[in-house]
C-alpha cells in the first residue's frame, strides 16, 4: 500500500508588469493505492498546475509533497525512483509519443532506463504491457504512431506509463482529445488497471460525469482552492459549496432534463 | 474538451459566481489609445542604448587589434600633417601608447561626442565625416529605393501570387528566385553589355556625368537618374525572387487561418479578404525583415559600385581596406553599425505599431 | 403545421484526393423557421462539411457533387443556393444564413478591433449606412450580447474565450438572418460559460426568430438545448428525431452507441443510455 500526501501546497507565480498570481492555494490531499480520485475543475482552476508539481515539473512555493511519509528527493536516485513510482498520462495522444519511433522503442525504454526486468526478457514485457492495455501486440508494436487511431495511441501511452510499475498514477485529462465514442473504453481501461494494479489514480478532469463515474473521491478546485472535497456520489448528488452547485447545474444532464422539463422549456 | 487558453496563469474570472451573473470579463490589459507602443519601446530603450554603447566600444578596439604600421610608416613619411590631426589620428587609432587605455578610451569618446572621426589617409587627409558624408547620399539613395521598390512590387506581387494559389500566376515565383541566383556582378555586366554598349540608351557607369559638378539643377538631377537606372534595375531584378517568396509563403500560411474562412462567410468581396485580412496579417514578418535589411543598405552593394563604377559606400570601405587606411574603416564600421541599430530599431517600432498583440507583451 | 427554412436534398460531397473520399452521402434534411436542430457526430462523419457545404463555405479538394439546397426565404421566396452566382452568393451570405465558428485563438482577425470587425459587415452589407449608424449598430451589437460597446476598441487577444465567443455571435447576429449555423460554439469553453452562452443563444433565438444549426459532439448538451436532433456517422444521417425521441427511443444502432458513451451525471451510476 503506497499513500501519496499532498500537504498544504501553495504556488504563487510573478507575472511580469502583473503582480503575482496565486496558482494553487493550500491544496492538502492524500491519495492510496487501490483509490481513485478525481480532480475537477474549470480552466485557471490549478489543476494542470498540480499535475506539473507531482510530476516535478515545477516545485511547489510552499508545502510539500510526500510519498510514503517522506519527502520528494530533489535530486539524484531518490528522484529517479520517485519518479518511478509516479507516472503520468497526458492529454494529447498525439503529442505525447515521438512520431520517429516504433512502439516497441517508446515501451522498451523505460524498461531498460528503469532496470524493471532483465535484458533477455524485456521483449515478452513490451508484449506484456500491450496485452495489458487490451493491444494486439503483433499488430502494433512495430508500428509507428502516426500510423494508429488516437484512442489506440492513448493505450500506448498508458502501457509506457505502466512499464516502470508505478503505484500512482497522474492522468491529465486522458480523454478529452479523443473521439467521443472511445472514452469510455480508454476510462474503463484505466479502472481495470487500476483494480488489476492496485494503483492509485488521479484522474484529473474538467468533466464532472467522467468524474463521478470513475472516481471513489472527488476534490472540486475553483481558482487554485479546493472548495469541496467527498465521495463521488456526495459531491455530485449533494454538493455543499455554492460553486460546485453551480457546476452541477450548469452541466448537461438529460436525465434530470427529460424527468424534470416536459421538453418545451429551455 | 479543455479551454485552449495557454496553461500560464490568466486573469479571467470565469470561475467565479459574480463573473458568470455580470459576465465573462476580459483579460486585464486595457485597450491602448495609442498605437505606438511606448511602454514597448521603453522597456527595449535599455537594450538598445546598450548596444549602442557596446557597438562603439568594439569599435574603439577594432584598429587596436590591427596592426598600425601603415598609419606609422605614413606619419614618419608625411611631416606635413598638422599637431593636431596627428595627434587626434594617433588618438583614434591607438597609437598614443604613452597614454592609458583608459585615456585613450576617454579620448575616444571625447572626439565621437564632437563628431570627429579623424581624417582619411587615402583621401588626403580630409575629414572621415567628409568622406563619407559624401559617398553616403548615393549608396543611401541607390540602394534605399531599389530596396525600396524591390519590397514594393515583391510583397504586392507575392501577396496576390498567393491569393491566386495554384494558377498561371504561381510561374513568378522560381523565375523571380531564378534571377536572384545569378551571381550579381554577371547581372550587372550583362546590363551594361546589353544596354549601355550594344543599346546605347544607358551610360556605362558612374553616378553622373564625367566633368559635371552636382548641384540642386535639373541637368544633374537627369544625369544621376540616367545613370542610376540600370544598377536600380539591376538591384531589383536581384533582390525581387526573396520578397516575393517570403511574401507568397507568408500568405498562404494565413489563408489557412480560420479567420479567412470567417471573412468570407460574412461576404466580404475577395478585395476585401484579400488586403485588408490575409496580406495586413501576412505581411507583418516582412516588414520586418525589410526594416532589417534597411540597416545592410548602408554597407552598400560593392559588387554593384565596382561594376558600375558607382561612388558609394561599399566601395569606399574597399579602398580603406586595401590601403589600411583605418580611420576611414573605422568611419564606415560606425555608421554602419549605428544604421542597423537604428533600423533594428525601427523594425521593433514597425512591429509593434502593426501588431496589437506584440503591444501587450514584454520584452 | 410545417414551415421549412430550408429543405436539403440528396446532398453529397465528395473529398476530391486520392483516393476520392465521400464526406456527405445523399443527406437529405428539413429545417423548420424558428427550429433548433443539433447535428451530432463524431469527428469525420461530415457535420462540419455539411454545414458548410449548404453554405457554399467548402474549399478545395471538396467537391459539391449533388443534390439541391433549397432556402425559403421569408420574403423573396425560394432560392436556390447552388444556383446562386458568385455576386449573389456573397450578398446572400450573412444576410440570410449566418455562421458562428468555434471562438478560439484565431476566428477574429487579430490586426484589427472587435468593433471594426462587426462594422466592415455593415459597410459590406449596407452600403447606405452611415459610419456613425455603423459604429452605433456595431456598438448595439455588442450590448446585445453583454460584451459592453466600451469593448469596441479591444483586440481580439485581449478578450477571454467566452467573450470572443459573445463577439462571434454577435457578428453573426448583425443582419438578423434567419439562420445561425453554429459550429462547435462552446467547446473550448468552460462549463459554466458555456451555459452562459447557451442562454444567451435560446434568448436571442426568442427574440430575433432564428433558427439554428447546432454542431457538435457533445450529445448530452444536444439533448438539452435542441428541438430535433440529427445523428451523422460516415457522411449520413442516420436519425433524426426529436430530442426527446431520441433521448426515450432511440432507433438506430448508432445512436446508442452514442448515447452509451456519455456516463450519467446524475442517477444510477451508469452510462447515459438506457
Amino acid at each position: 500500500m503506497t499513500t501519496l500526501e499532498v500537504r498544504r501546497i501553495t504556488k504563487v507565480y510573478n507575472v511580469r508588469g502583473a503582480g503575482q498570481l496565486t496558482a494553487l492555494d493550500d491544496i492538502s490531499f492524500t491519495l492510496n493505492s487501490g483509490q481513485t480520485i478525481g480532480l475537477v475543475g474549470q480552466s485557471g482552476s490549478g489543476k494542470s498546475t498540480i499535475a506539473k508539481i507531482l510530476t516535478q515539473l515545477e516545485k511547489p512555493t510552499r508545502g510539500e509533497v510526500l510519498l510514503d511519509g517522506s519527502p520528494i528527493p530533489r535530486r539524484g536516485r531518490g528522484l529517479r525512483s520517485y519518479r518511478q513510482q509516479l507516472r503520468m498520462v497526458f492529454q494529447d495522444p498525439f503529442a505525447s509519443l515521438n512520431p520517429y519511433h516504433s512502439i516497441r522503442y517508446h515501451l522498451e525504454r523505460p524498461l531498460r532506463l528503469d532496470d524493471v526486468v532483465p535484458a533477455a526478457e524485456i521483449d515478452a514485457e513490451v508484449r506484456r504491457l500491450l496485452e495489458k492495455v487490451r493491444l494486439d501486440p503483433d499488430a502494433v508494436i512495430d508500428r509507428r504512431p502516426h500510423e494508429l487511431s488516437g484512442g489506440q495511441r492513448q493505450r500506448i501511452a498508458i502501457a509506457r506509463a505502466l512499464a516502470s510499475r508505478p503505484q500512482i498514477l497522474v492522468a491529465d485529462e486522458p480523454v478529452s482529445m479523443l473521439d467521443v465514442s472511445i472514452r469510455l473504453g480508454v476510462l474503463n481501461l484505466l479502472a481495470d488497471l487500476q483494480r488489476e494494479e492496485g494503483l492509485g489514480v488521479l484522474y484529473i478532469t474538467h468533466d464532472l460525469a467522467t468524474a463521478r463515474h470513475f472516481s471513489d473521491e472527488i476534490i472540486v478546485l475553483n481558482q487554485g482552492r479546493i472548495v469541496e472535497h467527498g465521495t463521488a456520489d456526495d459531491v455530485i448528488l449533494r454538493p455543499q459549496d455554492p460553486y460546485t452547485q453551480e457546476l452541477r447545474a450548469a452541466s448537461p444532464d438529460p436525465e434530470r432534463f427529460f424527468a424534470t422539463t416536459t421538453g418545451g422549456a429551455r | 474538451m479543455t479551454a485552449v487558453e495557454p496553461q500560464l496563469p490568466t486573469f479571467e474570472d470565469e470561475g467565479s459566481a459574480d463573473a458568470v451573473v455580470a459576465g465573462t470579463t476580459a483579460t486585464r490589459a486595457v485597450a491602448g489609445r495609442s498605437r505606438i507602443p511606448w511602454r514597448f519601446l521603453g522597456g527595449r530603450a535599455a537594450f538598445y542604448v546598450f548596444t549602442l554603447w557596446a557597438a562603439l566600444t568594439i569599435n574603439f578596439f577594432l584598429p587596436r587589434l590591427m596592426k598600425g604600421d601603415a598609419v606609422t610608416q605614413y606619419l614618419a613619411r608625411n611631416r606635413d600633417i598638422s599637431p593636431e590631426a596627428a595627434d587626434a589620428l594617433r588618438a583614434l587609432l591607438g597609437l598614443d601608447t604613452d597614454k592609458s587605455l583608459w585615456q585613450q578610451y576617454l579620448d575616444y569618446w571625447g572626439m565621437l561626442l564632437h563628431g570627429d572621426l579623424g581624417v582619411s589617409l587615402l583621401h588626403g587627409l580630409r575629414p572621415v565625416t567628409e568622406v563619407i558624408g559624401q559617398a553616403l547620399p548615393w549608396t543611401v539613395g541607390l540602394v534605399g529605393l531599389a530596396t525600396i521598390i524591390s519590397f514594393a512590387i515583391g510583397t504586392i506581387g507575392g501577396a496576390f501570387i498567393g491569393w491566386r494559389r495554384g494558377s498561371k500566376l504561381d510561374v513568378f515565383i522560381p523565375v523571380t528566385t531564378f534571377l536572384s541566383t545569378i551571381p550579381y556582378f554577371w547581372l550587372g555586366l550583362l546590363a551594361i553589355a546589353v544596354f549601355s554598349v550594344n543599346l546605347k540608351w544607358f551610360p556605362i557607369g558612374k553616378a553622373y556625368g564625367v566633368g559635371m559638378t552636382p548641384g540642386w539643377n535639373l541637368d544633374f538631377i537627369g544625369q544621376v537618374i540616367h545613370h542610376g537606372t540600370l544598377p536600380l534595375l539591376t538591384i531589383v531584378i536581384a533582390s525581387l525572387g526573396g520578397w516575393m517568396l517570403g511574401m507568397r509563403n507568408m500568405m498562404l500560411t494565413v489563408l489557412d487561418e480560420d479567420y479567412i474562412t470567417v471573412a468570407q462567410a460574412k461576404g466580404m468581396p475577395s478585395r476585401r479578404v484579400l488586403w485588408g485580412y490575409a496580406a495586413r496579417n501576412a505581411v507583418l514578418p516582412q516588414i520586418q525583415s525589410f526594416a532589417l535589411s534597411i540597416g545592410f543598405i548602408v554597407g552598400g552593394t560593392i559588387v554593384m559600385e565596382m561594376v558600375f563604377s558607382y561612388p558609394g559606400v561599399g566601395k569606399l570601405l574597399l579602398d580603406a581596406t586595401n590601403a589600411k587606411d583605418y580611420a576611414l574603416m573605422q568611419g564606415v564600421f560606425l555608421v554602419i553599425t549605428l544604421s542597423v541599430l537604428v533600423a533594428n530599431i525601427l523594425a521593433d517600432i514597425a512591429y509593434a505599431f502593426l501588431d496589437p498583440r506584440t503591444r501587450q507583451t514584454e520584452a | 403545421m410545417p414551415d421549412p427554412l430550408l429543405s436539403v436534398r440528396d446532398f453529397s460531397v465528395v473529398y476530391d484526393v486520392d483516393p476520392p473520399v465521400a464526406a456527405v452521402k445523399n443527406v437529405s434534411l428539413e429545417l423548420e423557421r424558428g427550429e433548433i436542430l443539433g447535428l451530432a457526430g463524431e469527428s469525420g462523419c461530415g457535420k462540419t462539411t455539411l454545414a458548410y457545404g449548404i453554405q457554399r463555405l467548402l474549399k478545395a479538394p471538396a467537391v459539391i457533387t449533388g443534390g439541391s439546397v433549397l432556402f425559403h426565404d421569408a420574403e423573396a421566396g425560394d432560392i436556390d443556393v447552388n444556383a446562386l452566382g458568385a455576386e449573389q452568393m456573397r450578398r446572400f451570405r450573412w444576410d440570410k444564413v449566418s455562421m458562428v465558428f468555434q471562438g478560439a485563438m484565431n476566428a477574429l482577425n487579430p490586426v484589427a478591433t472587435v468593433g471594426s470587425q462587426l462594422e466592415d459587415v455593415f459597410e459590406v452589407h449596407r452600403p447606405d449606412m452611415g459610419r456613425r449608424q455603423r459604429r452605433a449598430a456595431a456598438a448595439e451589437l455588442l450590448e446585445i450580447v453583454k460584451v459592453g460597446e466600451q469593448r469596441a476598441r479591444s483586440y481580439p487577444h485581449e478578450l477571454s474565450g467566452g467573450m470572443r465567443q459573445r463577439v462571434m455571435i454577435a457578428m453573426a447576429l448583425a443582419l438578423r438572418p434567419q439562420l445561425m449555423v453554429m459550429d462547435e460554439p462552446t467547446t473550448a469553453l468552460d462549463v459554466l460559460v458555456q451555459r452562459e452562452i447557451l442562454r444567451q443563444i435560446s434568448q436571442l433565438r426568442e427574440e430575433f426568430g432564428f433558427s439554428v444549426i447546432f454542431i457538435t459532439h457533445d450529445l448530452p448538451l444536444l439533448l438539452e438545448i435542441s428541438d430535433r436532433i440529427a445523428i451523422m456517422r460516415e457522411g449520413e444521417i442516420v436519425e433524426v428525431a426529436s430530442a426527446e425521441r431520441i433521448w426515450n427511443a432511440p432507433q438506430d444502432e448508432y445512436t446508442r452507441t452514442l448515447l452509451t458513451s456519455f456516463p450519467r451525471l446524475t442517477g444510477e451510476k451508469g452510462v447515459l443510455a438506457r
